[in-house]
């Protein structure tokens, strides 16, 4: 039903299409690129786009289209990677925090409200800043400043879910906490998380390029998206098109996660599509 | 928790070849040899006295490092709050004024557009296109250099306004324009989506089909009934938004090298200067509290109900 939906809806089945594609220049992005990511030629250097470079070069004359083609690859996997992180530790932290209450849910959401004080750049900056720049620490400091969202949301879903009959009953035929939690509590709150996670995709991609335009993030010569807007942003007065490509695919990406999370979102929740 | 991260701000401030006895002296003489809950206590009990420490980089008062900062960074807000509300709040109204037409499609396309687009590169896109190819907008700064202007407030607009400095205060507004759309992107979709789905639920309610039946436009309907009751999640978004402001600024401040506190704390994370950046946390998260308090206040005056409760 909820798959229906989610069909029905136009801007979700142009998302999940995007996504789809970009998984697949992720997947096959060594086959598709026409050149190495890291292939320089001095001579060829800040060319406009022609037919053998198709989003020109840059400032060391590489190809921009087979570094954009290269760099889905690294940013699908960061937002992947830091949104499962996030996910799994918060899903963790906000179950637990809801379904024990008292003590251990102030702990575990104080902790969390103090996370979600610092603006999320400054964390994930210090934290990057501190341990090193580089793809793996950018990936953790990205995970971390998104872990309160999904235990709130993990939370919400708990306290609801822990009134219902079905956990009272398992409850009362001895189940062990444990038990309850993984088997009644924790499949009923997947559906919100998956859309925090889809919609999160989307600002962990973002959150990450931010990094890596400040120099925080993937080293070079990495063909990471904001690393190449930031090598390409010195020249933006006179070779515009260098910047042009990278940010675009970031956009793009961004977007299609966006469209299938509100897709998603509406899906899962019919009262809100019937509205509109 | 900050020290809770790898890294030694004593190692920083000695370099990398100062020697052990540097490095414990260092760590002696700013205190970072006491437990921590002894550094936490001492370092509160100064800072309601207003006293932050010193920079480890450049041996000022943190105090009077940022506070000459922060007008650049509060005029950037307001320029971009202004752009938010300005753009999003009339886009949200006509989405919700036609549902399902295709400009509420298209509006809400624009708004997500501009929820996906990353700030630093619309600010690099909006440089090469306002002040690179059409030359109409300077690329960086907050006033041009032949320009002079006495300050007052050090919000540049505000003090051409007030010194009657016309020219001025419109190189400053020239000047506030692109970063404050920059910097104003992400909460313009944000507001536009809110007020849409604010509206919606605000139209839906039997005392705009009353004012219908009255015989009133559509505008007034949609304007005075409508939009005075959907305005209030929309207020609590701006609040909220705030900090999606601070976090834009940081980025936009650096590309349009705006002289602001956004750009002072990325500098000082990478120097790891402990003291100004306990501070700018501090002052972040104070002035978040503060807009917010100012947002609790604004609902008295948009909604009467609590007014009398």
């Amino acid at each position: 039903m909820a798959a229906r939906r989610f069909w029905a809806n136009a801007n979700a089945r142009a998302g999940l299409t995007m996504i789809v594609f970009f998984g697949l220049v992720a997947i096959f992005a060594t086959h598709i690129a026409p050149q190495g990511p890291d292939d320089e030629n001095l001579l060829d250097r800040l060319k406009p786009p022609t037919a053998q470079h198709w989003f020109g070069t840059d400032n060391l004359g590489r190809d921009v289209f087979s570094r954009v083609i290269l760099g889905t690859r690294i940013s699908m996997t960061v937002g992947f990677v830091a949104v499962a992180g996030a996910l799994s530790t918060g899903a963790l932290l906000g179950i637990t925090a809801g379904y024990a209450g008292g003590r251990i849910d102030n702990v575990i959401m104080r902790t969390m409200d103090v996370m979600l004080a610092f603006p999320s750049i400054i964390l994930a900056i210090g934290i990057v800043a501190l341990r090193g720049p580089g793809l793996n620490n950018t990936i953790l400091a990205v995970s971390i400043v998104n872990i309160p969202s999904f235990a709130r949301v993990a939370r919400a879903s708990t306290l609801a879910i822990k009134e219902f009959e079905y956990v009272t009953a398992a409850r009362a035929l001895g189940a062990r906490p444990w038990w309850v939690l993984l088997r009644s509590i924790a499949p009923n709150a997947a559906a919100p998380l998956v859309v925090q996670g889809s919609l999160g995709i989307g600002g962990a991609i973002l959150e990450a390029a931010g990094l890596g335009f400040l120099g925080l993030g993937a080293q070079p010569p990495t063909p990471e998206w904001g690393a190449q807007l930031a090598d390409s942003y010195r020249y933006l007065l006179t070779d515009f098109w260098a910047a042009l490509a990278p940010g675009l695919a970031i956009a793009l990406v961004v977007l299609s996660f966006n469209l299938a999370g509100d897709g998603l979102h509406d899906a899962l929740d019919p009262r809100l599509s019937t509205r509109s | 928790m900050i020290h809770l991260i790898p890294g030694d701000p004593a190692t920083v401030y000695v370099g990398e070849h100062g020697g052990a006895d540097a490095i414990a002296r260092v760590r002696h003489e700013f205190g970072l040899d006491k437990p921590l809950p002894v550094q936490y206590g001492i370092y509160l009990w100064n800072a309601v006295r207003g006293n932050f420490g010193e920079s480890l980089d450049s041996h000022r008062r943190v105090l009077d490092e940022f506070v000459p900062r922060f007008p650049a960074t509060i005029e950037l807000t307001l320029g971009a709050i202004t752009v938010a509300l300005c753009l999003g709040v009339p886009i949200g109204i006509m989405s919700a004024a036609k549902p399902n037409s295709i400009f509420d499609r298209l509006g809400m396309l624009v708004a997500l557009a501009g929820v996906s687009v990353p700030v630093f590169w619309l600010g690099l896109m909006l440089i090469y296109i306002f002040s690179v190819y059409v030359h109409a907008l300077p690329t960086a700064g907050q006033l041009g250099v032949n320009v002079s202007l006495t300050p007052l407030t050090h919000i540049d607009v505000l003090d051409g306004v007030l010194t009657a400095n016309w020219p001025a205060a419109g190189d400053a507004l020239r000047h506030l324009l692109l970063p404050s759309v920059t910097v104003g992107s992400i909460p313009t979709a944000i507001i536009a989506r809110m007020t849409r789905a604010s509206m919606l639920d605000a139209l839906h309610q039997d005392y705009i089909r009353t004012a219908r039946a009255k015989g009133l436009t559509g505008l007034v309907v949609v304007v005075h009934h409508g939009l005075r009751n959907a305005l209030l999640p929309v207020v609590t978004v701006v609040g909220l938004q705030f900090g999606s402001f601070l976090t834009g600024a940081i980025l936009t401040e650096t590309i349009f090298s705006w002289p602001g506190v956004g750009r002072f704390m990325y500098d000082s994370i990478l120097f790891r200067d402990y003291p100004v950046i306990l501070a700018g946390i501090l002052l972040f998260s104070l002035m978040f509290v503060l807009v917010n308090l100012v947002v609790d206040v604004l609902y008295a005056f948009l909604d009467p109900r609590i007014r009398f409760a």
